[in-house]
């Protein structure tokens, strides 16, 4: 028996980890803010396989676990950066089980080898876009990690669709959004060409957004490991009162609160990634689990580090808003807490007769 | 990630399953058979076929009674699993055979084994733990019950408090001061006691839940022959963090969370009073989800941490978060299944109308994990002094001048 990562996947950690913090320290990453992926970063994680984590070896990608992708989404979220991994999962997923031989041979490649990048503006039950055939018009959800995309995976109600970003008929209205790691949009579309995958199939917008949380969850649980570890370094290194503020039991205690939160979210993590080939019947539920216990838990931990920060932690200068607003943005992305933890309700079909 | 337990094990699965296809007791006593009452005869006859089975006592040497297995921790696993799947009373767990035992089996002498560790095992001696006191609960090392040795006695004097099962018990493991000049951890011995020894008197203390399950206990002069001392004089403290490490283990049982989750579960899917059921409404669903991912999570996380004992990993933090984290747990599960039944979750007892299982009785159970074994203040201090590497907080005196950090470390 083994509950854990295997010896090539620590090495993976570690490996990603090295390489984003040899090259991404704070200054770099404020450079990036409000761009897209730069084109550089962009082609060495491809190069080093990062997107075709999952895609099946056919179509050049590595064919690995799901857990060996969420070891890549935590280490995105611990060093902020703005590689959109979401959306390539999500749309793998749903090719490689669902897709049919012309859709896996379209875009997986293309995805492995980084000459697609995915966006995603996926809502359950979005019914403000109406596709009919191979045309989608009407009005997105908000679109993720759309700067710098060729291609955006949507849903028309429980139609999952693919479709060109330089395709005729779109009009793109970028958002502020909080988070400037990554950037947002809703776009609206004129009987635009769109890649329906698996029609008729229902539950495959479901089966995209459970991979999509469960990357979205292990991203965030990087970035609040990150809040935690800081904290943890800046109330040693401070002094108040002639004592490391981390010999205060107050802040002793908030750290323990954190640390008892944050790693039983990790096995979560962990387990609901393996249900994924292990118990498929499992995952959705796990992954709705996940994102909504890790979504909570990681607010408290960016509330508390950003507080044992004082002062400091409410400016620009270290960095740390950079977390915060990741932690929060994801918190939101692909269902809050409250919509996850219903969908996970529905899915053990706990609901007779709603009353209040 | 593998979680099988692998090939090697099945025949063990299948031989505990046949066993308890084979062999069933129930106990039908609502209390804690060698904690809250001594176990009936038919509750001890059932232990020494376990222990002869080796699904109880199963690491205890043949020599002192038990089966005498090598130590493995997926076996153990799979009696616990099976026999709460068969739905079958396992063997006692007390405080005799829970901490004292492997206490013994560590630092006790050959004749303290021979003597106490086969009738504690097979349920027929029933022990309790004489540590706190009233003025040293967080604060252990400052106890102030004294042992002097007079000829060939030690004669005791103080007060313990908190005493589970005193009331029941036929010994007594205590902490004492024996060497009152000693700095305090220092000073310390660790006694085996008789509670019939003249001059100990108990007295019931009744809790928070109408019960009473806590006693305190006065020594007057109680004299015990020095041969009952465990470890050698001033090493008490030492012995009793031997004891500590196993009642640690005890109370931060993630199992325990999964078959409270299971309960609340059947709870808030079944009708109540009204007519209606709870999980119809979509805020106390929302409780309950919450809840059943953090239980799963510490559930998943007590794999992690057996995963890591088999491959001989060290524990870390992530093992010293875990009584924290699932008693805090239990006590929110527990909150949600009296406030689904809103008026009904106050009843308590035999009380007409109260649900089949007495929810208001469990949530205030609930504070015996978080205040007993270590409170939870005390488990942040753990968590984040020897899991954090976190500087300890300084010592305050009070002067004439009001208090100031006392630089003396005791």
């Amino acid at each position: 028996m083994h509950f854990g990562l295997s010896e090539e996947q620590s090495l993976l950690r570690d490996t990603v980890r090295r390489y984003f913090s040899d090259r991404l320290d704070i200054e770099r990453i404020k450079e990036m803010l409000g761009g897209s992926c730069p084109n550089d970063l962009w082609q060495s994680v491809t190069d080093m396989g990062l997107m075709g984590v999952v895609v099946p070896e056919e179509y050049g990608g590595s064919n690995l676990s799901l857990l060996d992708a969420t070891i890549v989404a935590e280490a995105l979220g611990e060093f902020v950066v703005p590689v959109p991994l979401t959306g390539a999962l999500m749309a793998v997923a749903a090719i490689s089980k669902h897709g049919d031989d012309n859709q896996k041979e379209r875009y997986l490649h293309g995805i492995a080898n980084g000459s697609i990048r995915v966006a995603y503006g996926i809502k359950r039950n979005h019914a403000a876009l109406h596709s009919e055939g191979n045309l989608v018009t009407g009005r997105s959800a908000v679109i993720a990690d759309v700067d710098g995309a060729s291609h955006y995976l949507l849903n028309a109600g429980d139609k999952l669709l693919v479709v060109d970003c330089s395709a005729p008929g779109i009009r793109v209205e970028n958002l502020k959004n909080v988070d400037r790691t990554r950037s947002f949009a809703i776009a609206s579309f004129d009987n635009t060409d769109c890649d329906v995958i698996a029609p008729g199939y229902s539950e495959v917008v479901n089966h995209s957004i459970a991979v999509g949380r469960l990357s979205i969850a292990a991203e965030t649980f990087g970035a609040a490991e990150k809040m935690f570890e800081d904290a943890r370094g800046y109330s040693l290194e401070r002094y108040q009162f002639d004592r490391p503020i981390g010999s205060f039991q107050s802040i002793k205690h908030q750290l323990s609160d954190m640390i008892s939160d944050l790693e039983p979210c990790r096995s979560l993590l962990w387990y609901a990634a393996y249900t994924y080939d292990a118990e498929p019947e499992e995952f959705e539920l796990h992954s709705c689990l996940a994102k909504s216990l890790v979504s909570d838990v990681a607010k408290r931990v960016a509330k508390t580090s950003l507080e044992i920060h004082g002062g400091m932690g409410y400016t620009e200068l270290l960095g740390l808003h950079l977390w915060f607003k990741r932690i929060e943005t994801n918190r939101q992305l692909l269902g809050g807490p409250e919509a996850t933890r219903s969908r996970a309700a529905e899915i053990q079909q706990f609901v007779i007769e709603e009353v209040s | 990630m593998d979680l099988s337990y692998g090939v090697k094990y099945d025949d063990f699965r299948n031989e505990v399953r046949q066993f308890c296809q084979n062999n069933k007791f129930v106990d039908p006593s609502t209390g804690m058979p060698g904690v809250t009452e001594r176990p009936s005869k038919e509750r001890l006859s059932w232990q020494v076929k376990l222990i002869e089975h080796g699904y109880a006592a199963r690491t205890i040497p043949k020599e002192y009674g038990g089966y005498g297995a090598d130590p493995d921790i997926i076996n153990s696993r799979i009696i616990q699993e099976e026999f709460i799947r068969a739905g079958l009373s396992p063997g006692m767990a007390n405080q005799g055979i829970s901490m004292l035992v492997p206490t013994l089996l560590e630092v006790g002498t050959e004749e303290q084994k021979k003597r106490y560790i086969e009738p504690t095992i097979k349920g027929e001696m029933i022990w309790c733990q004489g540590y706190s006191e009233p003025g040293s609960g967080s604060d252990l090392a400052s106890l102030r019950t004294s042992a002097v040795v007079d000829v060939d006695d030690f004669v005791i004097n103080g007060q313990k408090i908190w005493t589970s099962s005193a009331h029941v018990a036929d010994m007594c493991f205590i902490l004492v001061r024996t060497e009152p000049e000693a700095p305090k951890h220092r000073g310390i011995s660790y006694l085996l006691v008789p509670m019939n020894a003249a001059g100990i008197e108990v007295r019931p203390l009744v809790t928070i839940t109408g019960d009473a399950t806590f006693n305190e206990v006065f020594l007057d002069d109680v004299r015990v022959p020095v041969t009952n001392m465990v470890g050698a004089r001033g090493q008490g403290w030492q012995v009793a963090n031997v004891t500590l490490k196993y009642e640690r283990g005890m109370l931060g049982n993630a199992g325990q969370g999964a078959s409270a989750i299971k309960n609340l579960e059947d709870l808030l899917l079944s009708e109540g009073h009204d007519g209606r059921r709870p999980m119809d409404n979509a805020v106390i669903r929302d409780r309950f989800v919450e809840l059943q991912a953090r239980g799963l999570a510490n559930k998943y996380h007590s794999m992690r941490l057996l995963s890591k004992t088999i491959n001989k990993e060290p524990p870390g933090v992530e093992d010293l978060i875990v009584k924290y984290s699932a008693t805090e747990l239990a006590h929110d599960i527990f909150c949600l299944g009296v406030d689904a039944q809103e008026e009904l979750g106050t009843l308590m007892g035999d009380s007409p109308y109260r649900a089949e299982k007495d929810w208001q009785k469990s949530f205030l159970g609930s504070f015996t994990g978080i205040i007993g074994g270590g409170s939870a203040n005390i488990q942040k201090n753990i968590i984040s002094e020897r899991g954090l590497g976190m500087p300890r907080e300084p010592l305050v005196a009070m002067t004439n001048d009001g208090w100031s950090l006392n630089k003396k470390s005791s």
